[in-house]
């Protein structure tokens, strides 16, 4: 997705978050334009090797900025930060591309059957459309290795269910609003589950134990079940390396 | 191995550091000590390096045996002695290093004038980091030992098998532990979320931390906080010390164990200086609020930083706390305290 020049850019706002962290506000909505330019800001940062940087967090429409007050300051880092932002030159990063085998439907997404009756689809047209579209990663949150990806197909669109479920599966395929998921650990949740991925997004006996990053790019590959329980079974042997099939574009 | 026995838990004591506040990024929670300022201050006693880990330890301690030729250990953030145990029950104060021999035993009993205390152990613990750091987080099973808090019968091992052959420590000065005053706060990064009534009761009326309160947050009972605009927020970056505001109007102070990012209004954050204070409190205890702006929290942090120096370069010689004619007979040579 593309930004277009033309679009009037509200200035970002500055909000203070204490005297370690600041957020750098670029929009109130779910908007890739928006994202884009958080996740901008916060390449830009990280290559400025800010002193007394300790983390940058984008988030759908924000970026924190986590420091460390005794050795830089609030003025510091803002002072900063706006020059970096009227610094508009060179093309976005384009992250890694992923792609992960899915089974889809009976019990690994026990929702696939009630989203195509609530889209008025059949099964087969929610599968295809949630794997025909390569998503962004906006963000990370809610729990270790668990990203945000974006946009799904507007049909898909549904509200959180009304009960979220107590248990949710590592690997689980999800959807809500205009968002998909990956759950990476087993956890509570209240999105629509499609399918399963045997990736493993967080494991702690892989280093880093953290899969993917905020700008990463994530396509879902619909596999059978012979399929999706050789990857497994290899994943929890731990004798394959799983590999983006792209690396980072940082041209 | 030498490592130190856990041979009774009591309340869930977690391995604690630093924490990993360079990996929000990935959605990794920071956790870490939720008193820094008690483990620098445990760690300076022993001799280890300010961000080693220590044993964080909550309401009840525990019972520890030493499994390695001796072990210097020191108890910061509560009053409670450390109880040796042998022929004679002997109790050392805490804020001071101690000497123990293989095979003593020693406990920490309730913690019942803090919420959070530290064990530190001179060397740390021999175990693999995740993400540069030991902290323990339970809910994703990170860090200590397998991710969990310690229990019934773990061996914490010790990369120190002997401690090293010095004097005792005693840290004097207690100021910084017992700091009152209002609990600082920066508003913001939602302040514009509520009313304008809301904020200032907030900062008028008198708080009580409630029993939910664990090492994600605590929930607070006071006046309830009305929003301006709603509750919900698209997600953002969350600082520890937010104070966020969900659909019930009870603030809810975010510690050390919080989510990167939430979907909230933050009516404001508490100040780095105060957030070490928020660890000590009590289910039950009151505070209140005061309003500063971001130079005077700056300020306050730099002036922490210096009182907290000015402590470790004060420490004294430790008190005598033994039977010490039962310790000089059973060992004139090392001055270990031989296990009774």
């Amino acid at each position: 997705m593309t930004e277009t020049n033309s679009e009037p850019r509200p200035a970002p706002r500055f909000l203070s978050a204490g005297d370690a962290a600041l957020v750098v506000e670029f929009g109130n909505a779910v908007d890739p334009a928006i994202n884009h330019r958080v996740m901008r800001l916060g390449e830009a940062a990280r290559a400025a090797d800010l002193p007394g940087l300790v983390d940058l967090v984008p988030t759908l429409r924000s970026l924190m900025v986590h420091y460390d007050p005794t050795v830089t300051s609030r003025r510091a880092v803002e002072e900063r930060l706006r020059d970096l932002m009227s610094d508009t030159g060179g093309a976005p990063v384009v992250g890694r591309l992923w792609e992960f085998p899915t089974l889809y439907g009976e019990e690994m997404g026990p929702d696939l059957e009630d989203v195509a009756k609530r889209t008025g689809l059949t099964p087969e047209r929610v599968v295809e459309l949630h794997a025909g579209t390569e998503y962004e990663a906006y963000m990370m949150g809610f729990m270790p290795g668990l990203a945000y990806l974006g946009i799904i197909p507007p049909e898909l669109e549904l509200p959180r269910r009304s009960e979220p479920r107590v248990r949710v599966p590592a690997g689980s395929v999800a959807i809500a609003t205009n968002l998909t998921n990956v759950y990476s650990l087993e956890s509570p949740g209240g999105w629509h589950l499609l399918g399963r991925t045997p990736v493993a997004l967080f494991d702690l006996h892989r280093d880093p134990p953290v899969l993917l990053q905020a700008g990463d790019r994530v396509r879902f590959v619909p596999v059978g079940r012979d399929a999706y329980e050789e990857l497994r079974d290899r994943m929890e042997a731990c004798d394959t390396a799983f590999a983006p099939v792209q690396a980072e574009d940082r041209a | 191995m030498s490592g130190l026995r856990i041979v009774s838990a009591g309340f869930a004591p977690t391995l604690q550091d630093h924490g990993r506040p360079h990996v929000q990024h990935l959605g990794v929670p920071p956790a870490g000590a939720l008193d820094p300022v008690a483990l620098r201050i445990a760690n300076a006693l022993v001799g280890n390096p300010a961000d080693a880990a220590a044993i964080e330890l909550r309401v009840m301690g525990p019972t520890f045996e030493v499994e390695a030729a001796s072990a210097r250990v020191a108890l910061v953030g509560t009053g409670a002695p450390v109880e040796i145990m042998g022929d004679r029950k002997v109790e050392a104060p805490s804020h001071q290093s101690i000497l123990l021999s293989r095979g003593r035993r020693f406990r920490v009993g309730s913690l019942s004038d803090t919420g959070v205390a530290y064990l530190a152990v001179q060397g740390g613990f021999e175990i693999e980091p995740v993400y540069g750091s030991l902290s323990t987080y339970t809910r994703a099973k990170i860090g200590g030992l397998e991710g969990r808090a310690l229990r019934d019968g773990d061996l914490l091992p010790l990369r120190q098998a002997k401690a090293d052959e010095r004097a005792e420590l005693r840290c004097t000065d207690r100021s910084w532990w017992r700091e009152g005053g209002p609990v600082r706060v920066v508003l913001g990064p939602q302040d514009d979320y509520f009313t304008a009534d809301s904020t200032a009761a907030f900062f008028a009326s008198e708080y009580n931390v409630t029993r939910e309160a664990d090492r994600m947050g605590m929930r607070l009972d006071g006046p309830v906080l009305a929003h301006a605009k709603g509750h919900d927020i698209v997600s953002d970056g969350i600082a520890t010390g937010a104070i966020q505001v969900p659909g019930n109007g009870r603030p809810i102070i975010l510690l050390a164990d919080h989510q990167t990012t939430g979907g909230y209004p933050k009516l404001g954050t508490v100040i780095s200086a105060d957030v070490p204070r928020l660890g000590r409190l009590r289910p039950g205890d009151t505070l209140h609020f005061a309003r500063v702006e971001v130079e005077e929290a700056e300020a306050a942090r730099r002036t922490l930083e210096e009182r907290v120096d000015r402590v470790v370069e004060r420490f004294g010689p430790a008190e005598p706390w033994l039977d010490e004619d039962a310790l000089y007979r059973r060992n004139l040579v090392s001055g270990f305290v031989e296990p009774g």
